[in-house]
């Protein structure tokens, strides 16, 4: 219930926190929203010794109109994005999907850089950022870098970031081809996604069908050869490994995979 | 931090979360503690005019920031707010102990959304578990709450 | 006008609503101003042999004030002898829950071994909450495994025994029921084993205590259902006169009969603070209480449903069997209620139940809204279906059939419950008509013939149950109008939602004609109200306010004679106005006197009168209806329509009884659809925190539609039974058969619970594969 002792630091720009974390290396950890990391500490699964909190750097709070993408501030929260009338109007599924993330008081709190960072498999932004191809930038004590959203999820809570390493900005190019969809399929609501689904176009990705979002490369080829949406759907638990849990077998995760892509694709083509 | 529209201040280690430093330091043991996985809002106040869960954040992100609880949503003259009226009125509350969270829940999401359908209030309070009433009658306490905003 | 069946708002919510109420975390009293806190260390294996405790480390740990284990319990009295071989038990005690004791006995603190993940082992006490994890942490506990008993069958059959000196993990068996003659007659017989699943009751407080031991008195605060039950159990634990012991119910914030007087964490922090001298205080964490708080359910049953082509019941058997987890707390008490209500409102003439009570490495089974009725119900609801689909006939038309006619009452169950009154088939038809049963076979029929994917279905469930089954212990009440006019009420029933507050002074009222605003409620405090049994069961309506009723009875005759005292009148010429709450002779409203006069007359003290209400139990019973939707393709389950009759006599105040309805639909559909404890091979808790204990929320529920029956008890002056656990008890079976009627068209016959989509998809797969027919 309480997590372990440790120190708490306080950033008033991008370069000092990441001078903080790179001071303590591997036991100092960024604190954005911490709706991610807090819940972990408590239950003594993470025990970082110094947290460094970012949650002041309005310099990562932002959603921009740069042309032919959006770039967006790390340290937005959800409940930004799906209040937003550009995204809405430009990628309107990812104002969609952050939507639907947890619950309001949860959106109020938990960034798009801590959600991704964080890189739950079961997770939504992650399957989204990966739809839409989207760059992700990092500052580390070397420097800024851009990590293709396709490098970033490298598996079970793992990300493609360096010790150090803090996400500034996400950009997401606007979608060339309008139709998208998303199929989230819970217990309850508020739950992860048992399996989740993400379209854009003729793009598509797999969320908690793997260690990482997945794109469902045999959907997108027979889609881009012409497939229905129920032809492309039967490959969808192709190139997945989706485990055995308490809520679904490995079996009914790969039936829901090929039920939701189908379904997502539906809907996506009479969106379109 | 500003509580309730007073400044309250202390020294406190730094892995105190904000629900303990609000009922310990500030003294206001309405907002409680129901789980340890962020899971049940029980502890929902709001943060800067936005519900947050209270234990799923530091005092220190609090800092410098403005908190109101369960015991700062009457006016000055003890004048109920809205929504307090209504869950009285439409039975909202049994044992009490989910109720200040649900309450400033329900009076954050009557902020964002005044004239909510049904089925958003219901989506709406998904962050906060009730054990007792099933929900129905609090969904009907935001209804009328909305309503009376909406003709007042 | 009286106030007695009219809906009124609440006296309890203005504080609640604006300061919160004061739950024992949050008490700041004096005597717990500088309070040890407690924290427990706890087993994290299922089943172990304790080899060693070493405690030296974190007792050195900052703000810890003692580390304590079984080895410090040197100032307890031995525990009572067990009961002899073939001794009577005391007339009544087979409705008493108690522990079973003996080679069973649980103890404080474990000793030697340790049955089940989450029990205590040892305790730190800190100057401060935070500190307390940190030094916990500090204990170094060794373990040597044994294997883990986790399921029915390994309750059974294993050879690994939680309880060697017991020589099995049988812990009682009662009754055979294994008599076929009666099934053989039959021309339809359906036999089907089903599991009502484990579950954890949650309340949104979970356990906490605080207590203090100061100038020979122990003060104990903790977060229960019976303070005076928990004052004799801190009497037997401790050695301790009555006199020297105040136990204090503040508010409670849920309880669901899984706070019944005290268990053995709550003992052992008024224990650490007699054993230190400090005060102390103690709250669980979510993840302790999802362990560490009794369970609930937990029964296998074999069920067997034999009848007449055309829709009789002649026949029908539940063979039970019950984990009771890591300990018999409440020995056959749950499987026995469930066999005396086995045979639900039906007429059957031949019902024969039996049972098997099996400790297992996992939590202890105690009482979950409903206690041992929901079981039957659901195992009878379920069985009717199944007879209902053998012979293919309607549900409905099925239970209509059979249910006990209104002409029987009171009628003798084969379960061996008398019923007091009833109106079974009247409130099927009501729920039948008020959800518009025809149009919704109608519209099923219509999504079959087109091969919707989403099918609806409509679950039936007609129950009865039992409420106060303790009716024969009673419940008290002392009625005080002081020499202000003011009145105060001590009740011996402890509210945790069901505001008896309200009720009470509405009873008050309406006897005495004493403004609601001027009477004050109290419970929950032993210096208070000494004797008293506390909320369960769903007793306190009829019983405690009941009780109420006739001590305010008494106050007015008392009354009476005081009146016509002062008024130099005969006693049988003075009335009371309930409206102006005043007496006065009849006919001269001049001669009127008010309360605060009248009380004032009669000295300092005012009036006073005590009751003890004891009666009998009482059968509230009701239909309640659900409509689903499934998924076809996915298995996921929406519950789209509830509707209810529950009849639980007249009505005192409808905003209370349609909010218990409301609380019970919940988490009986819950049962149905998303709840279950799971523990792993190993004993380990799979569901060990509210992330995957799924605890339903606003999302998953629509509004509820309720409809109104009242008839009256008998047995009482207020005509009431209960109506606290009625919801849970119909609405989980209307849940679940609503689920396996949506698919019974691909022949499936039985799904158990919680239907989650995989468990409806596994078998729509199952049953399509069979069939051979794509969706």
């Amino acid at each position: 219930m309480i997590p372990a002792p440790f120190t708490y630091r306080r950033a008033w720009s991008v370069d000092e926190a990441v001078d903080l974390v790179s001071r303590d290396g591997e036991d100092a950890k960024f604190l954005a929203g911490g709706h991610s990391l807090l819940p972990l500490m408590k239950l003594r699964l993470a025990v970082p010794q110094t947290l460094v909190d970012i949650g002041r750097l309005s310099e990562l709070s932002y959603i921009r109109d740069q042309g032919d993408h959006v770039a967006i501030g790390a340290a937005t929260t959800h409940g930004e994005l799906a209040g937003s009338s550009l995204l809405a109007r430009d990628i309107p599924l990812l104002a969609h999907v952050a939507g639907q993330i947890g619950d309001p008081q949860v959106r109020h709190c938990g960034t798009i850089g801590g959600s991704l960072a964080h890189s739950d498999p079961a997770a939504d932004l992650p399957g989204v950022v990966l739809t839409l191809d989207a760059t992700l930038v990092a500052r580390g004590p070397s420097g800024s870098r851009e990590i293709a959203a396709a490098d970033f999820f490298r598996g079970l809570f793992e990300s493609a970031l360096e010790p150090g390493e803090l996400l500034t900005e996400i950009r997401v190019g606007k979608p060339a081809v309008p139709g998208w969809a998303f199929q989230k399929f819970t217990k309850r609501a508020i739950d992860w996604a048992i399996v989740g689904v993400v379209v854009q176009g003729g793009r598509v990705s797999l969320v908690n069908m793997g260690q990482a979002p997945v794109r469902a490369a045999a959907v997108e080829a027979a889609l881009a050869s012409g497939g229905s949406p129920r032809e492309a759907a039967a490959h969808a638990a192709e190139g997945t490994s989706p485990s055995d849990d308490l809520n679904a077998s490995r079996a009914y995760r790969e039936h829901l995979a090929r039920v939701l892509v189908r379904r997502a694709l539906e809907d996506a083509q009479a969106a379109a | 931090m500003t509580v309730n529209g007073s400044q309250v201040a202390a020294e406190v280690p730094d892995r105190t979360l904000l629900v303990h430093f609000l009922r310990e330091q500030a003294g206001l043991t309405g907002t409680n503690v129901g789980c340890d996985t962020s899971s049940c809002g029980a502890c929902t106040v709001l943060l800067d005019g936005r519900s947050v869960k209270s234990c799923t954040l530091l005092a220190a992100q609090a800092d410098g920031r403005s908190v109101v609880t369960i015991e700062g949503l009457a006016d000055g003259a003890g004048e109920l707010h809205p929504v307090q009226r209504a869950f009285r009125a439409e039975h909202g509350l049994q044992c009490g102990f989910c109720t200040p969270g649900m309450v400033m829940a329900a009076v954050s999401l009557l902020a964002e959304n005044p004239a909510p359908t049904e089925e958003e209030v219901r989506t709406g309070l998904e962050g906060n578990l009730c054990r007792c009433t099933g929900y129905h009658n609090i969904v009907r306490a935001v209804l009328a709450a909305a309503g009376e905003r909406e003709t007042s | 006008m009286s106030i007695l069946g009219t809906r009124v708002v609440r006296t309890e919510d203005p504080r609640l609503l604006t300061v919160g109420g004061t739950y024992v975390d949050d008490l700041r009293v004096p005597e717990l101003a500088h309070a040890a806190r407690v924290t427990f260390v706890r087993s994290p294996l299922a089943h172990a042999l304790i080899t060693g405790i070493d405690v030296s480390a974190a007792k050195e740990a900052p703000g810890v004030v003692a580390v304590l284990t079984v080895a410090d319990m040197d100032d307890l009295p031995p525990p009572p002898p067990p009961p002899e071989e073939g001794a009577e038990p005391p007339p009544g005690s087979e409705a008493a829950p108690l522990p079973l004791g003996g080679p069973w006995a649980e103890p404080l603190l474990a000793v030697d071994r340790v049955r089940f993940v989450g029990e205590p082992v040892a305790m730190v006490l800190t100057d401060e909450t935070y500190q307390g994890e940190d030094a916990a942490e500090l204990v170094s506990v060794d373990y040597e495994p044994l294997p883990a008993v986790v399921d029915f069958d390994s309750g059974l059959t294993s050879q690994s025994l939680l309880f060697p000196a017991a020589g099995s993990n049988v812990a009682l068996t009662i009754g055979a029921a294994d008599d076929d003659a009666a099934f053989d007659a039959c021309e339809v017989v359906v036999e089907q084993t089903i599991v009502n699943q484990r579950l954890a009751p949650v309340p949104m407080e979970g356990r906490a205590t605080a207590a203090v031991w100061a100038d020979g008195k122990l003060t104990v605060w903790v977060s229960t259902q019976n303070a005076q039950i928990t004052r004799f159990i801190l009497m037997g634990a401790f050695g301790l006169d009555m006199a020297a012991i105040r136990v204090v119910a503040p508010d409670v914030g849920g309880a669901f009969g899984a706070k019944i007087g005290a268990d053995r964490d709550a003992l052992l922090v008024a224990w650490a603070a007699k054993h230190t001298g400090r005060a102390v205080r103690w709250a669980e964490t979510r993840s302790e209480n999802l362990v560490g708080m009794t369970h609930g359910r937990a029964q296998r049953q074999h069920l067997k449903i034999g009848g007449t082509r055309d829709g009789r019941i002649l026949a029908y058997r539940n063979v039970v069997v019950q984990d009771t987890g890591a300990y018999p707390r409440m020995s056959g008490f749950l499987p026995f209620l469930t066999g005396l209500m086995a045979s639900g409102p039906y007429d059957i003439p031949t019902v024969q139940t039996a049972y098997q009570v099996v400790v297992t490495n996992t939590t202890p089974i105690s009482a979950y809204r409903g206690a041992g009725r929901p079981e039957a119900t659901a195992a009878v609801e379920r069985a009717v279906d199944l007879f209902a689909a053998e012979i293919g006939m309607d549900p409905g038309q099925v239970r209509r059939i059979n249910l006990v006619p209104p002409d029987k009452f009171p009628y003798s169950s084969g379960g061996g419950a008398v019923y007091d009154t009833g109106e079974y088939v009247a409130v099927l038809d009501q729920v039948l008509a008020g959800a518009g049963y025809e149009e919704l076979r109608a519209e099923q029929a219509r999504r079959r013939e087109r091969g919707d994917t989403l099918q609806l279905g409509i679950g039936l469930a007609s129950y009865v149950e039992i409420t106060a089954a303790d009716a024969a212990g009673g419940e008290t009440a002392r009625v005080v109008v002081h020499d202000d006019g003011t009145a105060t009420v001590y009740t011996g029933s402890s509210a945790h939602g069901q505001g008896h507050h309200t009720a009470w002074a509405m009873l008050l009222h309406d006897e005495l004609g004493i403004p609601m605003d001027d009477i004050t409620v109290l419970h929950g405090d032993t210096d208070l109200i000494p004797f008293g049994t506390g909320t369960y069961a769903s007793r306190s309506l009829q019983l405690g306010g009941a009780a109420v009723k006739v001590a305010a009875g008494d106050v007015k005759e008392q009354a009476r004679g005081v009146a016509a005292a002062m008024l130099e009148a005969s006693e049988a010429d003075l009335e009371l106005d309930t409206g102006l709450g005043v007496w006065q002779v009849r006919g001269d409203p001049a001669s009127s006197r008010t309360w605060a006069e009248v009380a004032a007359h009669a000295g300092p003290q005012g009036l006073a009168a005590d009751a003890n209400f004891q009666s009998q139990p009482t059968f509230p019973f009701g239909t309640h209806l659900a409509v689903v939707e499934v998924d076809t393709e996915t298995g996921k389950v929406r519950l789209i329509r509830h509707v209810t009759a529950d009849d639980a006599g007249t009505i005192l105040n409808p905003l209370l009884v349609d909010g218990q309805r409301h609380g019970g639909i919940a988490q009986g559909a819950a049962q149905a659809l998303l709840e279950e404890m799971v523990y792993d091979p190993d004993g380990n808790p799979v569901t060990g925190t509210l992330v995957d204990y799924a605890i339903v929320t606003a999302a998953e529920l629509p509004s509820f539609e309720l409809l109104t029956s009242e008839t009256p008890a008998t047995s009482n002056p207020l005509g009431a039974k209960g109506i606290g656990e009625a919801g849970t008890i119909g609405a989980t079976p209307a849940v679940q058969n609503a689920v396996i009627d949506a698919v019974s068209h691909l022949g499936i016959r039985h799904i158990d619970m919680p239907a989650t989509p995989a468990r409806v998809w596994a078998a729509i797969n199952e049953a399509t594969a069979t069939t051979g027919e794509g969706l």
